[in-house]
């Protein structure tokens, strides 16, 4: 007796559709994609005692001060109401001192890879002071033109250096370049000025 | 003549369906891939300043965020609407900071936890005495990368 030969029945997979169709609508309302972006800061350590506060004398013409009063008004080294859209070629002229001005941070001889003995402006500090009622969009405007003069500058460096942009360059020469420009913005502690 | 026979019924053919679940899997694998769960509720709202020089945010989980700006508008009648501090799901003291540092760090991977950052998520209109307080809380806390989240300005 010859068996019947029996067929396996498919299975129905028309529902599949729907089926994915439903997981995609959950994702599709769930996702909030990467646009996780911001500027990048690093804090000071916390003063170990109170007396080592105040032992560090930095020179006047090392120091760019940037303050922002309650009413987000700057003032850079003494000169009040200054405008943000110079800060930035303000604080590029500062960082870098190119005509060697007697008035802006001393430059030191340093041994740099591919750039050989160069003199920097290594202690060089960019500080920023804001009152208790600056607000934070006027605070984070300040940051940014100031991390955007010293990525100006470090791309101008890569550029005329190695004849790229900053960005494209390898690690040892980004490293390079920071050695060059070392970002220092310095976040002192707040102080009440300027009324309330 | 058969070649211009009209009798024949044409109709339109069929589409052929079989590859629409492989087309929405696709699809469906690429959005499970991007998504990720916001894992609080948010109670303050904030809508973040506007810069250029901006840097993306790394690995989700050295992650730590902290919110400030006013509460939501049902929360308002409670708390008031000056700007708050939000620490995981509640409103919180800038002195509660540090121990919500400690906390996060506790919950990291021993190797992950010299590149702790913290994602500052505050309004632009938030006064910076708030702000300062919670970066003064953050460096006792030894939390020393920080990030001020900004949208990118055109």
């Amino acid at each position: 007796m010859a068996r019947k030969k029996r067929d396996v029945p498919g299975i129905n997979s028309s529902s599949t559709a729907d089926i994915a169709f439903m997981l995609l609508i959950f994702f599709l309302i769930t996702t909030s994609m990467d646009t996780d972006r911001g500027l990048a800061r690093r804090l000071p350590p916390p003063p170990e005692s109170e007396e080592q506060k105040d032992d560090i004398i930095i020179k006047e013409r090392n120091i760019l001060q940037v303050k922002i009063n309650k009413d987000d008004n700057l003032m850079v080294n003494g000169e009040v109401n200054f405008d943000i859209r110079q800060l930035k070629d303000k604080a590029k002229e500062f960082i870098s001192n190119p005509t060697d001005d007697p008035n802006m941070p001393e430059k030191h001889k340093k041994t740099l890879p591919f750039f050989g003995d160069v003199m920097i402006t290594e202690k060089h500090v960019i500080s920023v002071q804001n009152d208790v009622g600056t607000s934070y969009e006027a605070y984070i405007q300040v940051q940014n033109e100031l991390v955007a003069a010293y990525n100006e500058l470090r791309n101008e460096l890569a550029n005329s250096q190695f004849g790229k942009a900053f960005a494209e360059c390898s690690d040892e020469e980004k490293e390079a370049i920071i050695d060059y420009y070392p970002q220092k913005i310095s976040e002192a502690e707040p102080k009440k000025y300027g009324g309330k | 003549m058969g070649k211009f026979n009209k009798t024949g019924k044409k109709g339109m053919p069929e589409l052929n369906t079989s590859s629409l679940p492989d087309l929405i899997f696709t699809m469906l694998f690429f959005f499970m891939i991007v998504t990720t769960m916001r894992e609080v509720t948010l109670k303050v709202q904030f809508k973040v300043p506007q810069a250029t020089e901006l840097e993306k945010l790394e690995k989700k989980s050295l992650v730590s965020f902290i919110y400030i700006g006013k509460p939501m508008p049902e929360f308002q009648k409670k708390m008031g609407t000056s700007d708050r501090i939000q620490l995981n799901d509640k409103f919180s003291e800038s002195n509660e900071v540090q121990d919500y540092i400690y906390q996060e760090r506790e919950n990291m991977k021993e190797e992950d936890k010299p590149f702790m950052t913290v994602s500052l998520k505050v309004d632009a209109k938030t006064k910076m005495g708030i702000v300062q307080e919670v970066k003064q809380a953050l460096r006792q806390a030894y939390a020393l990368k920080i990030n001020y989240s900004a949208t990118q300005r055109q």
